[in-house]
């Protein structure tokens, strides 16, 4: 009886000792939600949702800390697909953040730029190439438009400009509806 | 029992349309060479992809076959100047025909009549990657109208690759360029195959043609006795049913296997070229001639006298129906390709690039079949038709609602375009544009999704950047600290300062 007693003791301590120990191993690197929260936003990183990049938005949004209309870059369609997933009601997308513009990427004016590296530091996806003294370049390919990078440049020499948008197949016009 | 070889036995594919094909009204005549018009404008443009590095500017003279343009890689193809001239300009905003009703960059040549030719270097090397290279930097991209860039689709270690299928099924009605290719270039094609067929180590040639082809059979039979190639090749007659020239579907009547959706002609051990893509590989190879001119089909019944042409690429359209004895009367639709997936032209003063197989003029009458569209009665018509297995009212109906989701979990990708689905839907539901739209919205999409997983990606990395930089910063004010506060070592270090201020200050 004690030894039945002692042995299965014995076992649940290995095996809690066991669980302790794969729950610190396999932690989680994160929170599901919170990840498929991410995965919905643009990631833009521009802050406009008053957090420092998508992530922790997606971070705010799933403690219940933010609204999930904050993201001006997403617009109405990111706040629709983010109600979805949460299962709550659309709201209208929060405009006094910044208004839903069209997809574009900065340019800077290589013969102004004065090599400060201010932009280097404000670009949150390590899109400018440049280094002390030389000329500034921007990756457009990797570019989000963030419009970060314009505000700390003491010489105003980057500028956005409307990222060039793919051709595409225009949706055909609905004849049955008009005809008639 | 060794497992049959495409082509050994006929098959057939699901769907599909027996049409009216018009073809003999473009073959009465010879195909003719097409004179120079004044000026070419060649597209950067002409294949799938983005344009190579412009080589030329104004005011240069070229020659024949001299590149305008180079590859980085295969996703690339050059342009070659289509005879000696001048280079007046690089227009940015010349009419192309795609994307429809669009603009381009072309490079505008004016011919100066001499035709002085570049040296042309055949390749001697056979290595695989050697012709590839070469196909790539001599322009070649499938001649069939997709111009998909010739390299990118022989690149690649294909082990199970038996069976290099030369495509001389044409497409759609109308369309002649390829019989009347293959009646004039026969050697030239199976030459082709066969340089092809070594390159991705195939072990044969299947060359498919229509049935209603007449002599065409006959001239590839009797080449094929007078002078026996180096490899098996085969010649398949496909019975005429639209669209059997499609890739996926001749694959389908050779092999009697289905390419899956998400798959390649490569995974069922088969790779396919169109013929004129065939006799290209031939001029590039043998003859180390680039790709400058090809065969365009000028017909319909909007044309007075209907042709074909060899045209150097960068001719307008113009020139080459002004050829053909000029318009009948008031075009209503001038169209790129065949009356089932042709692409509408906005203006004839388009040029001819690598993908123009066919100048289809239109006029009233055959315009007057298109209806307004009245809503779906769910006939099935459109699901009997489709040669994909698709199921096209479906598809429309979650487009209509604007759910790709659902569009694409039916396998709107899949979807070939070939019309046969509104062709015979009685409600004149414009079908393969919803289709097209549809499919357009989802590649947009894909890059978006692409474009944001790239910026997180680099989001993250610059995260980690950041902190490992504030920790190294903290390790060396730390060092830096506990250095100092070791009176001895403090002395020397302000010592060390001292004198490198003192060298400093002097010249
Ligand atoms: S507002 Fe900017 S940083 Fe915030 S979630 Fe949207 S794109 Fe990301
Ligand atoms: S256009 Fe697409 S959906 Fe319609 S029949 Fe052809 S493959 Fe099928
Ligand atoms: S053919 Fe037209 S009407 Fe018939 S099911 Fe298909 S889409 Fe509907």
């Amino acid at each position: 009886m004690t030894a039945a007693v002692l042995s299965l003791g014995l076992l649940a301590l290995v095996i809690a000792a066991g669980l302790a120990w794969a729950g610190r191993r396999f932690k989680p690197d994160d929170d599901p939600i919170v990840e498929q929260i991410d995965q919905l936003l643009p990631q833009t990183q521009c802050a406009q949702c008053g957090y420092p990049g998508c992530r922790p938005y997606a971070q705010a949004i799933a403690s219940g800390e933010a609204e999930i209309n904050q993201c001006p870059p997403g617009g109405q369609s990111t706040v629709d697909a983010l109600a979805g997933l949460l299962n709550v009601d659309p709201i209208p997308l929060d405009t006094d953040r910044g208004e839903p513009g069209s997809p574009s990427v900065a340019i800077i004016d290589e013969d102004r730029c004065i090599g400060c590296t201010l932009c280097i530091q404000a670009c949150p996806v390590d899109a400018i190439l440049g280094a002390s003294r030389y000329m500034h370049t921007v990756i457009s390919d990797e570019c989000t438009g963030c419009e970060l990078c314009i505000a700390p440049c003491p010489v105003d020499c980057i500028s956005l400009v409307e990222r060039p948008v793919r051709w595409t197949w225009p949706r055909p016009i609905q004849q049955a509806m008009t005809d008639r | 029992m060794s497992e049959l070889l495409p082509g050994d036995q006929l098959h057939s594919f699901p769907g599909g349309l027996k049409l009216r094909h018009h073809k003999q009204v473009s073959c009465q005549q010879p195909m003719a060479r097409s004179s120079l018009p004044d000026h070419l404008y060649l597209p950067l443009v002409q294949h799938q992809g983005p344009p190579g590095k412009l080589l030329v500017s104004p005011g240069e003279s070229v020659l024949k076959g001299q590149p305008l343009t180079t590859a980085e890689d295969d996703s690339q193809v050059p342009i070659h100047a289509p005879t000696s001239g001048t280079i007046l300009a690089v227009d940015q905003l010349h009419p192309v025909s795609w994307p429809p009703g669009s603009r381009a960059a072309c490079v505008v040549l004016a011919p100066d009549g001499d035709d002085r030719q570049a040296s042309f270097e055949p390749l001697a090397d056979t290595r695989p990657d050697a012709v590839v290279d070469h196909l790539n930097r001599l322009g070649l991209a499938g001649l069939g109208g997709a111009v998909f860039p010739t390299a990118a689709k022989l690149r690649g270690d294909w082990p199970g690759l038996h069976t290099v299928i030369i495509n001389g099924a044409e497409c759609e009605p109308w369309i002649s360029c390829d019989e009347m290719l293959m009646r004039e270039r026969t050697e030239a094609i199976i030459s082709g195959g066969v340089i092809l067929a070594r390159t991705v180590g195939a072990s044969q040639v299947v060359i498919a043609l229509e049935d209603r082809m007449g002599t065409v059979e006959a001239k590839f039979a009797r080449c094929l006795r007078e002078q026996p190639p180096a490899l098996p090749v085969k010649l398949r007659q496909v019975t005429t049913i639209y669209p059997e020239g499609g890739e996926r579907q001749l694959i389908q009547v050779l092999t009697g296997r289905e390419v899956p959706h998400q798959g390649l002609p490569q995974d069922l051990g088969v790779v396919c070229h169109n013929v004129a893509t065939a006799a290209a590989v031939h001029d590039a190879v043998i003859e180390g001639k680039p790709l400058i001119e090809r065969v365009v089909t000028v017909t319909g019944p909007g044309i007075a006298q209907p042709r074909n042409f060899i045209a150097a690429l960068g001719t307008p359209i113009a020139h080459l129906v002004a050829q053909a004895g000029g318009y009948t009367g008031p075009i209503t639709r001038l169209v790129l390709g065949g009356p089932m997936s042709g692409l509408a032209l906005a203006s004839d003063e388009i040029p001819v690039a690598k993908g123009t197989i066919c100048i289809l003029a239109l006029t009233e009458d055959v315009l007057s079949r298109r209806q307004s569209e009245m809503p779906c009665i769910n006939c099935g018509e459109c699901v009997r038709v489709c040669p994909a297995s698709l199921l096209p009212q479906q598809i429309f109906r979650h487009l209509a609602a604007d759910n790709l989701a659902a569009a694409e979990r039916l396998n709107l990708s899949a979807c070939i375009e070939c019309g046969c689905c509104a062709q015979v839907c009685p409600s004149h539901i414009p079908l393969v544009e919803h289709y097209r739209h549809g499919k357009h919205q989802l590649i947009v999409r894909q890059l978006d999704q692409r474009r944001a997983a790239l910026a997180r990606r680099r989001h993250e990395a610059r995260e980690q950047r950041l902190v490992r930089e504030r920790a190294e910063r903290q390790a060396r004010r730390a060092e830096r600290k506990k250095r100092l506060s070791e009176p001895e070592q403090a002395r020397d270090e302000i010592q060390a300062a001292l004198e490198r201020a003192r060298r400093k200050q002097k010249p």
